[in-house]
């Protein structure tokens, strides 16, 4: 499943998570970002429990967002150890999300 | 409503126009200028059937009246955006705007980079090359717009709405739009900042700024691509087999999908885009 993470769970679940998490940065107003979903639900399909990966919206969780400075999306940001691992602006391939998480 | 435009009149935009016309379709395609070939002066020798070698330029010109002669529409214009609506796309250029079911992204590779220090550093750190997906970062901020014709007065009319304080940088060229906002005309030697951009410099001075939105000369294949959410890897729009981006009913040929940069390839891609367009609004028209 694709997880929808907010201010609330990001600790639990992102910051101290066992896995590595990916989480896409987005807003309901942002056109390209309504294109990731899709490929997020087919990437979750592929790697199952391997990963964990979820969705933020700006608007609502604006503090997480703040903390991590982002200020263009969709922007997708690979955690790994609670830390931040490696970043991307704009729509990528399952391809490519996939080799950020095992990188 | 038009079943298809295509975006482009290179060898793979004219090619596909050339087949889809052959097949009863009425394509629209719009072009600005020659791409990779305009004032191409030297001499292609490694395509078919040419017994002397023939001059780049005249190459693609010949495959435009082609494509005329048949009874193909073709516009020279600038698209300066292209938006989804519910039953297709919308494109607005300099002069007009159409709708159509399917659009074809041919419109090869020029594309203006600003090859400037601090760009990529600061890219996603106060750079953006999209108003609508960023600006909402911006708001009441102190922005800059970089650039000089109808792109760039496209993206200052988003950003006018959620700042009153923007800027617009010409970057050393000649405005060809009328605004109200202030204009700087000098050159950009640099953005500057330390985690985030603080500054423009330009030949003429240093201008504090929290944001810059980049909307030089005319949008290429992959700015719109971008900002409708299309995948775009390493700078070339990642198309499937049937030359369908992740959008449906966007497709994508020639050099802006990568592989060779070769005339011939070009060709290939815009009878294959063809006949999947063509087989695109088959189906479609069968689900209607």
């Amino acid at each position: 499943m694709v997880f929808n993470f907010t201010t609330d769970n990001f600790e639990k679940e992102v910051l101290q998570s066992d896995v590595p998490v990916l989480v896409d940065f987005w807003a309901t107003w942002c056109s390209p970002c309504l294109r990731v979903t899709p490929i997020l639900e087919d990437l979750v399909k592929e790697t199952g429990v391997l990963f964990k990966v979820g969705k933020l919206d700006v608007d609502a969780e604006y503090e997480i967002a703040d903390q991590f400075d982002i200020m263009s999306i969709p922007t997708m940001v690979v955690f790994k150890n609670g830390k931040v691992h490696q970043s991307m602006i704009g729509v990528q391939s399952k391809a490519t999300l996939k080799k950020m998480l095992e990188a | 409503m038009k079943k298809v435009i295509i975006i482009g009149y290179g060898p793979a935009g004219v090619t596909a126009a050339l087949y889809l016309k052959r097949a009863g379709l009425h394509p629209l395609v719009i072009g600005k200028d020659l791409g990779a070939l305009e004032g191409y002066d030297d001499l292609v020798e490694n395509y078919y059937g040419f017994p002397e070698p023939v001059v780049g330029s005249k190459l693609i010109a010949s495959g435009v009246q082609q494509a005329k002669n048949l009874g193909v529409d073709i516009i020279t214009d600038s698209v300066i955006s292209l938006k989804q609506n519910e039953s297709g796309f919308t494109l607005t250029t300099t002069k007009d705007s159409f709708e159509s079911e399917t659009v074809l992204l041919a419109t090869g590779k020029t594309r203006q980079t600003l090859n400037i220090p601090g760009f990529t550093k600061f890219r996603g750190k106060g750079i953006s090359l999209c108003a609508t997906c960023d600006g909402y970062f911006y708001r009441k901020k102190k922005l800059a717009i970089v650039g000089c014709g109808a792109y760039m007065e496209h993206e200052l009319e988003y950003l006018n709405r959620i700042s009153n304080d923007v800027t617009v940088f010409t970057h050393g060229n000649d405005l060809t739009c009328k605004i109200d906002n202030p204009v700087v005309s000098g050159k950009i030697i640099g953005f500057k900042g330390a985690e985030k951009i603080t500054h423009i410099v330009t030949d003429d001075g240093e201008y504090p700024i929290n944001g810059v939105f980049i909307a030089l000369g005319i949008p290429s294949s992959i700015d719109f691509a971008s900002q409708l959410g299309v995948v775009v890897e390493k700078n070339n729009i990642a198309v499937d087999e049937n030359y369908q981006t992740n959008i449906e009913g966007l497709f994508a040929a020639g050099d802006i999908i990568g592989g060779k940069l070769q005339i011939t390839k070009s060709v290939y891609d815009g009878m294959q885009a063809a006949d999947a367009i063509y087989n695109y609004l088959k189906n479609e028209s069968k689900k209607a």
